[in-house]
């Protein structure tokens, strides 16, 4: 018995001494290492707090986070929407009489982005729209701190087309429908 | 008339450096928790988080006074105040400098260890009149732990008083240093009276008073109910404990209760065991510096610094050690701390009667 309260002692003293031993090293801070280092995993000694948002950890550009979508590259294909596991994105796509124009890498545009919503709440981050994009206009970028009071606010809309503009697209091709069938008939 | 203004103003004056110890000590509480496991603690409210306590003071202060419906109304109202009560009344014998203590008691030390036992009661009433029966598991450990641990706390300090002669708390602090009235021997052999200093303290001029002072330390820490000894009020096991049902001014009257018994018991055992008001540093030849840092204002600030130091000690090991089962906590009141009470007790006689008579 004696044996065990002298252990009892012995260990707590020792407790204590490690426990000393951090409140002292308390005043630095643990530094950033480079992985590429060869001391990367040497134990560091202080805190490991990171005020964020008064400081924060770097990340690198090619980090894949919010999702951005460069409209003017989009041929309204839908693949992105199509492979979206979560479904967070929403095209209307309106089609347009004759080819619009072309798009950075060539391709040629036949399709209006009416509608072009990206719900980053829903979104997941795998990346998947990415994969299938044909002409690479939906990117990650390395944005991730984006918080709104109102959880639609979190609902991205891509589409630069005014409501006046949708109308009148949808009209010229109403207009082009009914002119094709009325040639259609005629014939 | 004069006169009891005089005593008013001495309870105020306890009372306001007691809150403003409760609010010092619960930040560092909360920092020096930070720190020891790696992290900061708080730093929003005011510059690195010193105005945190106050926020919670304000916090509490603006609360519901709610009692459960079928808990007793008198109990559970009066029992934060009695457990409060009991406490502030010990600081009435303390010393905190030479001529100044509220009451220099020729029975003070008795009167302390008395008026700090109410305290159970309190703990009682706490956890049978939530009429909740996991504040009354609660209220019974706490309590079945205090009236053990005030065995060896008792036994240790008889052991103190066996040396000391007196049970009066300002002459046990007078006799620890240069304005001593008796003899000091170092270690019993060496007359230090005219040094002073450290070595005057009771714990070097009697040697088996640091295990003593071990004793007492452990069995304070119980009696406050801190870990390694926080069954009864341990977050994880039963919510609260006895004080599961109370929110609110109540909840911050057990919690100043607490951190002031903390800091009554560190007292006590700086007063009784490290020197009290005395000084630190000898007189070391013709640098008399015994002489020129002992008086009223050097007395207070030595005091608090001893103290502080036991105190952040307590918060150190709350966050060091894991906490004991009831059954372990039980028997190392009874089998390992009250049995080596004893043995210094007979040792503290034996050393009287040869070496100091």
């Amino acid at each position: 018995m004696f044996r065990k309260t002298w252990t009892a002692f012995r260990t707590a003293i020792k407790g204590l001494s490690l426990t000393l031993k951090h409140l002292l090293s308390a005043s630095k801070a643990r530094a950033e290492l480079d992985i590429k280092k060869d001391d990367y995993f040497v134990k560091q000694e202080g805190r490991t707090t990171i005020q964020y948002p008064k400081q924060s950890i770097p990340i690198p550009e090619v980090a894949r986070y919010q999702l951005d979508v460069e409209i003017d590259d989009c041929i309204v294909c839908d693949l992105c929407a199509k492979a979206c596991p979560v479904d967070c994105i929403e095209i209307e796509a309106i089609k347009a009489t004759e080819a619009i124009g072309k798009t950075s890498d060539g391709s040629v545009k036949r399709l209006y982005a009416a509608k072009f919503d990206i719900d980053m709440a829903k979104c997941m981050y795998c990346g998947l729209c990415t994969v299938v994009c044909p002409t690479e206009c939906i990117t990650m970028t390395n944005q991730y701190d984006r918080s709104f009071p109102a959880l639609s606010d979190l609902v991205y809309q891509f589409s630069e087309m005014s409501e006046a503009e949708i109308e009148e697209k949808r009209e010229e091709l109403n207009r082009f429908q009914a002119e094709k069938e009325a040639a259609k008939r005629k014939a | 008339m004069e006169f009891f203004i005089i005593y008013i103003l001495t309870a105020l004056a306890l009372f306001s450096f007691l809150a403003g110890f409760t609010l010092f000590a619960v930040y560092a509480e909360r920092k020096i928790a930070g720190f020891v496991q790696d992290r900061l603690g708080p730093m929003e409210t005011g510059k690195f988080g010193s105005l945190q306590t106050v926020a919670d003071i304000l916090k509490l202060l603006q609360k519901e006074f709610i009692v459960p419906s079928l808990a007793d109304k008198v109990l559970f109202t009066s029992a934060p105040v009695i457990v409060f009560i009991a406490v502030y009344l010990g600081f009435a014998a303390m010393p905190w400098a030479p001529g100044l203590a509220p009451a220099t008691l020729n029975l003070g030390l008795f009167y302390i260890i008395a008026i700090i036992s109410v305290e159970a009661v309190g703990v009682l009433m706490a956890g049978w009149g939530s009429n909740n029966k996991f504040a009354l598991l609660g209220s019974l450990r706490g309590v079945a732990q205090i009236i053990s641990y005030e065995i060896p706390a008792g036994l240790a300090l008889i052991a103190v008083v066996m040396v000391t002669q007196t049970l009066n708390m300002q002459d046990i602090a007078i006799n620890q240093g240069v304005l001593s009235h008796e003899k000091i021997l170092f270690f019993g052999l060496w007359d230090v009276r005219t040094i002073g200093g450290f070595f005057a303290w009771n714990i070097f001029q009697v040697p088996h008073l640091i295990v003593v002072y071990a004793i007492y330390f452990i069995a304070s820490l119980a009696e406050c109910n801190r870990a390694p000894f926080d069954i009864p009020e341990a977050e994880s096991e039963l919510v609260s404990g006895y004080h599961t049902e109370y929110g609110g001014l109540r909840f911050a009257f057990f919690f100043l209760a607490e951190y002031c018994l903390m800091f009554l018991v560190s007292m006590i055992g700086v007063v009784l065991f490290l020197g009290g008001w005395n000084t630190f540093l000898p007189n070391i030849g013709s640098l008399r510096l015994a002489d020129w840092t002992t008086g009223m204002g050097w007395g207070i600030f030595w005091i608090l610094i001893k103290t502080l130091s036991v105190v952040g000690l307590q918060i150190l090991i709350r966050w060091t050690l894991p906490r004991l089962r009831v059954d372990q906590l039980m028997n190392l009141c009874w089998k390992i701390l009250t049995p080596l009470a004893f043995l210094c007790m007979g040792i503290s006689g034996v050393w009287r009667i040869w070496i100091m008579a």
